[in-house]
């Protein structure tokens, strides 16, 4: 069994290796930097391979109207298309829009729901990118409120 | 102020019947939102937590919480969230849920209650003492408050309570009763529950300990009244003092018959 | 070591739906603490599921996934008594495996 202090002495070799190479940030290889520091939802979707984003009713994005507290807004991307490879939830107005990139796999319903942290009020994304590069999402507007004091 | 100028429009154009055509409240909305996060509340992290500690053998005495009474008998844990504060003879003094949690880590275990007591929120053995108290209230989740007034000391108690409620004072002249003692008040979208009576299920003594969401802290009552002290530009009384407990008497007893929704999800 | 994750796997007709929740404090980097120096960034990048071992599902995400983080998602053919376990890896290099049982 890998244990954790196996796993962190090999994280450690790689990063050592990265960060070598210049490329300090990159301690876990498998994460995209470009997709996670993209400031635009289509820098993001680009960094997954997708190309220019369009509006498809076969994509849904599911999000609360309004949210109490943007600490913890929930926030959930689906498609009833068939050849997605990914599916990207993203918040527009955050400092990076990107919030989380799920792989889509005949094992699992291309439904992922998660929660994200908003700024501010903003459009929130999800978006289907197919096999061939095409990007096609949904958005729908998250008010952020500021709540009073107490519970 | 928008927000309020926005609730009073769509209230307005609610009432000339043209509901259909006007937007959600923010009311509506506020309510949804709290729906969403009902699924998942991450004091289910903090209420396996205190499950684990319920068990484990720590402390000077090295040994677990098993043999505590909370106050339906030695190692009864069920339904004793709902029946906090009482009087215990043991200790000859009215306590609440984390009042004799210190006691039974004291007598049991060999820790320090003094020094428990003196730990700040969210460090040392205080983390322990709110995953305790979470996964205690969820041992009574649903159930409904039932407080014992037949002893003179949890008379005193309410008395004492009540009066700590209406006392104003520090530099805003703020008691728990500014805020809290009158029906439909609310600071911008929080609704403020009127604590002088029974609010109903879910309300007030009735929805803590909770995972406040803003700051992902998870609160007890004694952090919830530490921070409205706080508010109230205060000092805190102390954890666990008798005036917490007093205030857990009147608010306890007031909320008779209302069911617990602890451990609650919050803003 | 990292406190366990809660996860809980329903079997319901031909798929199970898999809610998690993860205790880790998804730090953004961006925040300044009481003392003014910034907090450093120290969350999730990546969660990997497998359902009686087979990989299933793999996700990245950033640190714009809230603080002890919920994710739901479902199994496809997962059955009663199947087993669903969840990874998680942070930019720390920090790990946890947890395992639950589908009902």
């Amino acid at each position: 069994m890998q244990t954790r202090r196996k796993t962190i002495q090999q994280s450690m070799v790689i990063a050592g290796l990265l960060a070598t190479a210049g490329f300090p940030q990159f301690a876990n290889a498998a994460f995209n930097k470009v997709g996670f520091d993209a400031k635009s939802i289509q820098d993001a979707v680009k960094a997954y391979g997708g190309g220019t984003v369009s509006e498809s009713k076969d994509v849904t994005v599911t999000a609360p109207d309004i949210a109490e507290n943007g600490a913890v807004v929930p926030l959930g991307a689906s498609t009833t298309l068939t050849g997605v490879k990914h599916m990207l939830v993203l918040v527009e107005k955050n400092p990076s829009a990107l919030i989380a990139m799920f792989h889509v796999s005949d094992a699992v319903d291309t439904n992922f729901l998660t929660r994200a942290k908003m700024g501010q009020s903003s459009d929130v994304y999800a978006v289907a990118i197919m096999a061939d590069g095409k990007a096609l999402f949904a958005k729908k507007e998250v008010k952020v409120t500021l709540g009073g004091c107490g519970g | 102020m928008k927000h309020s100028i926005s609730l009073l429009l769509t209230a307005a154009l609610m009432t000339l019947g043209l509901s259909s055509m006007a937007q959600k409240t923010a009311s509506q909305g506020i309510d949804e939102y709290r729906a969403m996060l009902q699924d998942g509340n991450p004091a289910d992290l903090f209420e396996a937590k205190g499950e684990g500690l319920w068990k484990q053998k720590r402390g000077p005495k090295n040994a677990s919480l098993e043999n505590c009474d909370l106050g339906k008998g030695p190692g009864v844990y069920k339904g004793v969230f709902v029946e906090l504060p009482k009087y215990f003879a043991d200790t000859g003094r009215v306590q609440d849920m984390e009042s004799r949690l210190l006691t039974c880590m004291e007598t049991l275990q060999g820790f320090n209650a003094a020094e428990i007591a003196k730990t700040p929120f969210g460090r040392g053995e205080q983390v322990n003492m709110t995953a305790l108290a979470t996964w205690l209230a969820a041992e009574s989740k649903g159930m409904k408050f039932n407080l014992s007034q037949a002893n003179q000391a949890e008379k005193t108690f309410y008395e004492v309570g009540k009066r700590l409620f209406f006392q104003r004072g520090g530099a805003h002249d703020f008691a728990c009763a500014s805020c809290h003692s009158e029906d439909g008040k609310r600071i911008r979208l929080q609704d403020l529950p009127n604590l002088t009576k029974n609010a109903g299920d879910g309300i007030g003594v009735a929805a803590w300990p909770a995972y406040r969401v803003s700051n992902g802290q998870m609160w007890g009552m004694q952090q919830r009244l530490n921070d409205c002290y706080r508010q109230q530009r205060f000092p805190y009384p102390g954890f666990a003092s008798d005036a917490t407990v007093a205030l857990g008497v009147y608010l306890g007893v007031n909320s008779q018959g209302s069911a617990s929704i602890a451990p609650a999800i919050k803003r | 070591m990292a406190d366990p994750m809660r996860i809980r796997a329903q079997a319901a007709g031909d798929k199970a739906t898999v809610r998690v929740l993860m205790s880790h404090e998804m730090e953004t980097g961006q925040r300044k603490d009481a003392a003014g120096k910034t907090v450093p960034a120290w969350f999730i990048q990546e969660v990997t599921a497998t359902h009686n071992g087979k990989p299933v599902m793999s996700a990245e995400w950033g640190p714009g996934v809230s603080k002890n983080p919920f994710l739901q998602f479902a199994v496809k053919g997962a059955k009663a008594g199947d087993k669903i376990a969840i990874t998680w890896k942070d930019n720390k290099g920090d790990t946890r495996t947890d395992e639950a049982t589908v009902s």
